[in-house]
């Protein structure tokens, strides 16, 4: 393999570029990012970035000195994938050719329909999401989140700790009973209201009133929230559209075998654009998590390398954090296929919690809640667990 | 020399942390080797005692940041600075830790909090 194109500069592409280099790749290695910045941090941009008090220099994600020797190409977006000449063509008409590619376009934030157009609208996936809603935060006032999902949990918290006033309108019964179950959801989107901040649920939203700034929010169930900034959280759409044509099986996603292989030789995919097969839960599961932008890639590069013959280890549970209200927030595993769910230490009431999924008594997920310890022990014995 | 613990209260595999200021911990790997790091990572407020002792790494237990236990070097991000590293020495069953003369590299919130500032 000589030439290798990696399309995508955030955390899974960059690390997808380390990998190649660390297991002894030293061909040509073009990294392609839609963005005009080099690769930087996200989970800052809800969170420290947002309140001010990290700045953009602390989220550069390569070290000082670091030199993959890589050609960079920056601010331009891949259009599409030309499994003939093995060719990623660019939106500015430049065509890449590389032996080996490797897929790490990402995600985009999901927009409420007909949200364009007021100003004071905002979502939060980039870093100019996050300088344009930093701006509108400092103005204080009233803040709307839609969506009770982490980054709206982790918006509102911050814009809490920056004194604005905040409700939060989430369509389902119970914010995060996807991720963490109803039970634990339930308990971890009660640090909105230790904090005064309000939650709305089980309400969808029918529109934003306005112009040209937005005013308000408008329930279906006909209720109205006054809002001078409102943020719209509602999840993510894997960034694929560019590859339909391809070849490259898409479902939720780019399809992959449990070490990144797509349905084309020598094209892996990794990060939140990609939706491996998991062997613990005999099914593919697209993982947005920074944890597995990081790690897969190693694996997916062997995989590569190697023309798919690298043995795979056994992945590691998925894991993520969040912070809220001065609350770490530590969830590992899938809480999907549980049956139970117990609190082996801590209280709710105390926001201080470790919780214990499983099914068929053995242990599946855990979640931690200002439990760091406690939680790291859990979370190894998931991964050496048969589940 | 500061004395840690006792070499066979620390099973291979653990760490101990030692509560000095800024905090020390002591690594036993599996492989049998000790050594002695900074116990806070350098991004952000977190005890890499409690982290994921795997070879001669250890991964925070927050933000999952790797350092070399041998070198104190970064392996993978969040973070960019190392931690210190510091002279291990046993001694009659006894683990002995040497603090390291160079700076720390502690993350911004206790960095401040140390110069006087908000946290």
């Amino acid at each position: 393999m000589r030439t290798v194109a990696v399309v995508g500069a955030s955390l899974a592409g960059l690390s997808a570029a380390r990998a190649l280099r660390n297991r002894g790749f030293d061909g040509q290695l073009i990294v392609i990012g839609e963005e005009p910045h080099r690769p930087y941090d996200r989970p800052p941009l809800s969170k420290e970035f947002l309140a001010g008090k990290i700045g953009e220099a602390d989220l550069v994600l390569e070290r000082d000195g670091e030199d993959l020797a890589a050609e960079w190409l920056f601010g331009t977006r891949a259009v599409r994938l030309d499994r003939e000449q093995r060719a990623v063509r660019l939106a500015d008409g430049r065509e890449v050719r590389a032996d080996g590619i490797v897929i790490a376009t990402g995600a985009a934030a999901r927009n409420l329909p007909g949200a364009d157009g007021l100003a004071g609208v905002h979502t939060l996936r980039t870093l100019d999401d996050a300088r344009a809603l930093r701006d509108d935060l400092a103005l204080g006032g009233r803040l709307v989140v839609i969506g009770g999902g982490f980054i709206g949990a982790e918006v509102a918290s911050t814009a809490y700790a920056l004194g604005l006033d905040v409700t939060i309108v989430e369509a389902a019964p119970t914010p995060l009973a996807g991720p963490l179950g109803e039970a634990m959801g339930r308990i971890v989107s009660a640090l909105h209201a230790d904090h005064g901040v309000r939650l709305l649920c089980g309400v969808g939203v029918k529109g934003l009133s306005g112009g040209p700034r937005v005013s308000a929010v408008l329930l279906d169930d006909g209720r109205t929230v006054p809002a001078d900034t409102v943020v719209v959280g509602v999840g993510a759409r894997p960034c694929v559209e560019w590859l339909e044509g391809s070849g490259v099986a898409l479902d939720d996603g780019v399809t992959c075998g449990a070490d990144g292989r797509t349905s084309l030789a020598g094209v892996v995919a990794v990060g939140d654009c990609a939706s491996w097969y998991d062997p613990r839960a005999g099914a593919h599961r697209r993982v947005e998590h920074w944890t597995g932008a990081r790690e897969r890639p190693d694996t997916a590069v062997a995989t590569l390398l190697s023309w798919g013959t690298a043995e795979q280890g056994v992945p590691r549970p998925p894991y993520f954090w969040s912070d809220q209200y001065g609350v770490r927030v530590q969830f590992a595993g899938h809480a999907a296929g549980a049956d139970s769910v117990t609190i082996e230490e801590g209280t709710p009431e105390d926001r201080d919690v470790l919780a214990v999924y499983r099914r068929a008594g053995r242990p599946v997920a855990v979640l931690g809640m200002n439990k760091p310890r406690e939680f790291m022990r859990w979370r190894k014995q998931l991964a050496v667990s048969p589940s | 020399m500061i004395p840690a613990c006792r070499l066979a209260d620390l099973p291979r595999g653990e760490a101990h942390r030692l509560d000095i200021d800024p905090p020390v911990s002591v690594f036993h790997t599996d492989d049998g080797e000790i050594f002695a790091i900074d116990d806070t990572c350098t991004h952000q407020d977190a005890s890499l005692a409690d982290g994921w002792l795997e070879g001669c790494e250890v991964e925070c237990p927050l933000h999952a940041s790797k350092f070399d236990l041998r070198t104190g070097a970064v392996d993978a991000p969040p973070a960019k600075l190392p931690v210190r590293t510091h002279e291990v020495v046993v001694q009659d069953g006894m683990i002995y830790v040497k603090p390291s003369t160079e700076a720390p590299n502690l993350p911004p919130c206790i960095a401040a909090r140390l110069a006087g500032g908000p946290a």
